[in-house]
């Protein structure tokens, strides 16, 4: 009878979360960034189909970065959830808090039970009647749960994407000001420039009625980053 | 709430939902959470909503409803909403037993949400009367117990460019209906007034006062149908679906089409 091999536990974390950072920094990445009129979802993506960005309820938005299947999972679990919990109680019961809760027990699990941890981070927005009552939550690979203010970035060159933001965020931006921020933060660290046709862009709206979330078609990206 | 449906509430997310597709129903049932009303003899007096109609007209289709619902010969609420959105672009009224109609709504309403943000895209106005016709076939054990729900279905078709509108019977057969539509007790005789006055390439202000007039018209002769009631301010409840979407008519409005309309009253 063969001994298995020790690995101490240490080590076996360690590897697991190399190996899911490895996966995400080479995926691209998804910032989110807080405008007057709501929260703003951007990434690169030459796919017109394979989205990173969806909506979830009436009010909470979606971002993942890192493997395609593997957030496309989250996503549709969150819509299940989001749903279910919606037609149970009451559509004000469904909050980004208690998604990203889930999705925080969610990804610890598969990080300490599956064969493979998952190689994704997402984001989690839900926008308030007043931009004070925003809530960006971000859950990375192990579980580990954070809320953003203001802004943030999550997959690619992460560190120097958020070097960037923070250089150039300020208080009050407008759409178009928040969507040629964010290019341009994406741009800084890709090596070539960026087509209007090759990005994905969703807001919360706090002008919209009830469902608050809206995509970002190629003319006003393109019109955004024309203006100055 | 069955030992399944904690998978939700609680704990990690079942990221291997035996859920077969994109409908919300399906989910709901392979958790343990579909609502069922158990079909049992003897008789029972739960309240009824009554008239409900759509009429078609230049911009799309307009589709209006009553607000009484009764119980037996007694009146159980008066100011009930019997036309709700489904969509962005379509509308669904409902006469029949008032609290399984208004909980079939409700799970309607899910479902073409719930497929939309999964699928990422609508489903086709056919698709989702056939789906509507599908949940109210579901529901023929308790027809034969007297509680029977008879929606009536609108949309905006924005691949024909054309308002479209679909009337169902209670074994979950769905038909379309070129120009109008009513159900519930009242509706043969707002049928009639429709008939009377209906001209396809009226405007919106005319198809208001159609519909407001055909549901005063249904009011005069049932007594389960509530007109409007100018003292009480209570009012029928309509809406437009036309290529912008869905859009509630505001209570102001309906009230002057309402007090003109009794006016002229023969």
């Amino acid at each position: 009878m063969s001994m298995p091999i020790y690995v101490p536990p240490e080590q076996l974390i360690k590897d697991r979360a190399e190996f899911a950072k490895k996966g995400i920094a080479r995926g691209r990445p998804i910032v989110v960034l807080e405008y007057t009129g709501g929260i703003l979802l951007l990434g690169e993506n030459p796919s017109g189909s394979l989205q990173k960005i969806g909506e979830i309820y009436d009010r909470v938005a979606f971002a993942g970065v890192g493997r395609f299947n593997e957030f496309e999972s989250l996503r549709v679990a969150g819509i299940r959830y989001a749903d279910i919990k919606g037609y149970s109680y009451g559509r004000g019961d469904v909050t980004a808090k208690g998604l990203a809760n889930a999705y925080a027990q969610t990804l610890g699990h598969v990080f300490t039970h599956e064969i493979k941890p998952y190689e994704i981070e997402v984001i989690v927005a839900e926008i308030g009647d007043e931009p004070q009552d925003n809530q960006i939550f971000r859950i990375q690979f192990d579980g580990t749960l954070r809320d953003l203010q203001k802004f943030g970035a999550i997959g690619g060159d992460e560190d120097h994407l958020m070097g960037r933001l923070q250089a150039d965020y300020v208080d009050g931006l407008d759409l178009d000001a928040s969507l040629r921020l964010g290019c341009n933060a994406i741009e800084s660290i890709e090596s070539e420039a960026i087509p209007n046709d090759g990005w994905e862009a969703a807001v919360l709206d706090r002008a919209n009625n009830r469902r608050k979330f809206r995509r970002i078609d190629e003319a006003t990206i393109a019109a955004a980053r024309a203006g100055s | 709430m069955s030992r399944d449906a904690r998978r939700y509430v609680s704990g990690p997310l079942p990221l291997d939902s035996v859920a077969p597709d994109s409908s919300f129903i399906s989910l709901l049932e392979s958790e343990g959470m579909a609502p069922s009303w158990e079909a049992a003899s003897g008789d029972i007096e739960v309240p009824e909503a009554t008239t409900v109609l759509a009429v078609r007209y230049r911009d799309g289709v307009v589709m209006a409803g009553d607000r009484r619902a009764t119980a037996g010969n007694v009146i159980a609420h008066r100011r009930v909403q019997k036309v709700f959105p489904a969509d962005d672009y379509s509308a669904v009224a409902i006469s029949g037993t008032a609290g399984m109609a208004v909980e079939l709504i409700k799970l309607f309403q899910t479902e073409l949400e719930h497929y939309e943000k999964i699928e990422g895209t609508r489903l086709s106005l056919e698709g989702k009367a056939n789906y509507l016709a599908r949940m109210v076939r579901n529901h023929l054990p308790l027809a034969f117990q007297g509680l029977a729900v008879v929606p009536l279905f609108c949309g905006y078709d924005q691949e024909a460019s054309q308002g479209r509108l679909y009337t169902f019977d209670v074994v979950g057969g769905r038909y379309e209906e070129q120009d109008y539509a009513t159900t519930g007790s009242g509706g043969a005789e707002a049928k009639a007034f429709i008939k009377s006055v209906h001209d396809p390439e009226m405007d919106e202000d005319a198809a208001l006062r159609t519909a407001v007039e055909a549901l005063i018209a249904a009011a005069e002769e049932d007594v389960a149908t509530g007109g409007p009631d100018l003292r009480r301010r209570i009012y029928p409840n309509v809406v437009t679906v036309t290529a912008d979407g869905y859009t509630e008519i505001g209570e102001d409005r309906i009230a002057a089409v309402a007090a003109e309309a009794l006016e002229a009253r023969p």
